[in-house]
């Protein structure tokens, strides 16, 4: 390949080219000026948005990453702009999301010097990175972006960030653009070793009451079609942790629902009963296990993990298989005699009608005049034919939504699941709409979370991107209330809120939307919604002090589970 | 229950590497007792050899932690007892306690420790040993008084004839062929 002498600043664009991005969320400042002036030559090729916060700008990016499988890229300016992308990098670094963050810092005779503006962007982020890096002279661009998208999507995915000195921005120097495929320090995932499967087979071949546990792992894999097969050449049914969520669509029969403390019943306390536990791609949370002394003691343990850190990290493996969850399910699926499971299948059965009938029904069709998340949630899958995307914040408006939204496509839940970052849902959600802009995207929102990150409608009106916000609007921080209501004896210590008229704030913005405080407005409603071309902000009034059940205690065994107060 | 490991790291030599190994035993809020950094026998890779006191199975997470960091190679954690392993420590006294009485001599010489330098005012002792026993010597020292004290971080080899990274280096590009 022939050598161009440009700039710096030209070759962090071109080199993101060469990566394939086409989509970059971002906010300019000082430090990457030269970086966004190199970008106005480039509008044919990337479309940048102008987020209206740094956090906005990538959790955008993750919900891009998250639906797309694309590596999601986000720009920041030194100083303030970097400090506020460390929730967003923690975000995704637990969540396994790859991102490439780019930013500007000050000229490097400046580093060290508490410059405006200079802050040690390098140091405050290693422990929320994969792997981060500093560039002082033009010539390393090509190559530190390289790796730098290598490592972010390879392995266990993470976020990787740049920082880029200002004077290496303006720097000249001869371009020339190599991908990077290998780093000796670095084996993304080890090859799978037959033995291991071999083990794993056996263990499930000889299972009488098997459980499949899986995460987010099969989504980053790519690997639904194996898992699926793999599901059902053994008939075992299969559970799922809060970001495996639409990697097996609802309706399948063997997929008996959510784990977890706000999870299913049956899936929770089945797996204290299963004589064999096949997690794939999931790390056993401690909001998946409850107490961790009383998970799963009865069983053997089967782990699909490419992450060697997390194989015994919290449950020890009897027969862990290291490796890449779709290269593990192909030779699994060899190694498996073909077999079904129906008594077994159907004493989740049974549960499922015990928390239908004390806890769901009471969700999704309420007889109590105050409107509900569940039905809210039920009516906006439904009138999708299960077929949107469901972009949630954090608290009961997140559990409600996971418990009862239908999937039947993968890559359709966004959420934010390790760190639980509330203000993640809206800007999350334009990430998403822009990923996959012939889809239909929920954005449903707690109307403490929509507050943390409300100004994004700023985002979403400019760009006019077409996400549906749903604010359930509790008038509460609700799941803190429900815990002060639980466990601290109804001591509601601020987790009331005052809020806003949040139709006239969307109204300002110059977004459509509507407020709903009634039932027989509720399907309407939600149907003018999706049929409105374009962002739509609906508030819903619900219940004040409605809790989400089932629900595991902090400390509790999942045996515990429990199904109403 | 808790014991002494050598936990050796080696990594490519990368600016801020030392932080990103460092904080991943501030997080667990484990003590570094003792840190060593130097290159290894293969050129370039370098070798960091962290003393900590700690149970087994907090051993093994950190380690799968270490592991985990892009410009690690390999993370080996031993007993002591696995490893051949020595620190330096130097003592200042004052030369007149040399000349007071053979007291001072005797304690250097029983010690297999030696006098490093010399001069009207102090004194400089290095011994080579393992931490008792260089604290052993301060004690004694110290019965004269020691002005300073330096221990150093330590320097551990296994008892293999190469250094293990070699045959690592070896599976690893293996394995990196067999990986697309
Ligand atoms: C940034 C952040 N701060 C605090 C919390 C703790 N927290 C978890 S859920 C929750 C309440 C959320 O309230 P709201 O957004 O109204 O949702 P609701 O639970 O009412 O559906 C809080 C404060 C958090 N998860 N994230
Ligand atoms: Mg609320």
């Amino acid at each position: 390949m022939a050598t161009q002498r440009i700039s710096g600043s030209e070759a962090v664009i071109k080199s993101l080219l060469e990566e394939g991005v086409d989509t970059i969320f971002g906010y300019p400042g000082g430090a990457i000026m030269p970086i966004y002036d190199a970008l106005y030559d480039y509008d044919q090729q990337v479309t940048h948005y102008l987020t209206r916060h740094e956090q906005g700008a990538i959790h955008a990016a993750e919900g891009y990453a998250k639906v797309t499988g694309k590596v999601g890229v986000c720009f920041a300016t030194s100083g303030p702009g970097a400090t506020n992308l460390i929730t967003g990098l923690a975000d995704a670094l637990i969540d396994s999301i790859p991102l490439v963050c780019i930013t500007g810092q000050v000229a490097s005779p400046l580093l060290g010097t508490d410059a405006f503006q200079e802050s040690d962007v390098m140091g405050i982020t290693m422990p929320v990175t994969k792997w981060n890096y500093q560039i002082t002279s033009a010539d390393e661009i090509p190559e530190a972006i390289a790796k730098a998208f290598h490592i972010a999507h390879t392995g266990r995915p993470g976020p990787v960030l740049i920082d880029i000195a200002k004077d290496a921005q303006f720097g000249q120097f001869d371009f020339e653009y190599k991908k990077c495929t290998k780093i000796r320090s670095y084996l993304p995932e080890h090859p799978v070793d037959p033995f291991q499967v071999k083990a794993a087979a056996d263990l499930i071949n000889n299972a009488k009451k098997p459980i499949v546990l899986f995460g987010h792992g099969v989504i980053l894999a790519h690997a639904e079609d194996e898992f699926k097969e793999f599901l059902e050449k053994t008939g075992i049914p299969a559970a799922w942790t809060l970001l495996g969520l639409s990697a097996l669509p609802s309706n399948h029969p063997l997929n008996v629902g959510m784990l977890g403390m706000h999870g299913n019943y049956g899936p929770n306390i089945k797996t204290n009963e299963a004589d064999v536990v096949i997690s794939i791609g999931m790390r056993f949370d401690d909001r998946v296990t409850g107490k961790v002394a009383a998970y799963a003691r009865q069983a053997k343990i089967v782990h699909l993990e490419i992450d060697p850190a997390e194989i015994n990290k919290i449950i020890k493996a009897d027969a862990p298989v290291l490796g890449n969850a779709k290269k593990s399910l192909r030779m699994l699926i060899d190694n498996v005699n073909p077999n079904t499971h129906t008594a077994w299948l159907e004493e989740f059965h049974v549960c499922d009608k015990i928390e239908y009938d004390k806890v769901i029904s009471h969700d999704v069709y309420p007889k109590k005049i105050g409107l509900t998340m569940g039905e809210v949630v039920r009516i906006a899958s439904e009138k999708t034919n299960n077929d949107a995307i469901l972009v949630t914040d954090v608290g009961q408006q997140q559990m409600i939504a996971s418990r009862y939204f239908k999937f039947n496509q993968s890559r359709s839940n966004v959420t934010s699941g390790g760190l639980g970052t509330m203000g993640y849902g809206l800007p999350a959600a334009m990430g998403a709409k822009i990923g996959r802009p012939n889809r239909e995207v929920f954005a449903m929102v707690g109307d403490g979370g929509f507050q943390m990150t409300i100004q994004e409608l700023g985002t979403i009106s400019q760009y006019e991107i077409g996400v549906k916000v749903i604010v359930l609007n509790n008038n509460f921080l609700g799941m803190v209330r429900q815990w002060q209501q639980l466990f601290f004896e109804k001591r509601y210590s601020f987790t009331e809120m005052k809020n806003p008229d949040f139709v006239g704030i969307a109204k300002a913005y110059g977004l459509a939307s509507q407020k709903v405080t009634s039932r027989d407005q509720l399907e309407g409603a939600i149907q003018e919604m999706i049929d409105h071309k374009g962002p739509y902000v609906l508030e819903v009034v619900v219940e004040q002090e409605d809790n989400v059940f089932p629900m595991i205690p902090t400390g509790a065994s999942i045996s515990d589970i429990i199904l109403e107060p | 229950m808790k014991q002494e490991y050598i936990i050796t790291v080696f990594s490519e030599n990368h600016i801020g590497l030392l932080s990103r190994i460092t904080i991943i035993f501030t997080r667990r809020k484990i003590n570094i007792d003792s840190l060593t950094v130097s290159e290894s026998a293969i050129a370039g890779i370098f070798k960091f050899t962290i003393v900590i006191n700690e149970t087994a199975d907090r051993i093994q997470k950190v380690v799968g932690q270490l592991e985990k960091v892009v410009d690690v190679l390999k993370v080996f954690a031993n007993t002591n007892d696995e490893m051949i392993y020595q620190e330096i420590a130097l003592y200042k006294v004052s030369t007149e306690f040399l000349f007071e009485s053979d007291k001072v001599e005797k304690i250097v010489r029983n010690s297999g420790a030696r006098i490093l330098e010399l001069t009207r005012e102090y004194v400089v002792i290095e011994k080579t040993g393992h931490s008792d026993e260089t604290q052993h010597l301060f004690d004694e020292l110290n019965v004269f008084g020691v002005t300073q004290f330096i221990r150093s971080g330590r320097v551990a080899l296994t008892r293999s004839t190469i250094e293990r990274l070699s045959e690592f280096l070896r599976e690893r590009d293996a394995l990196l062929e067999q990986v697309d």
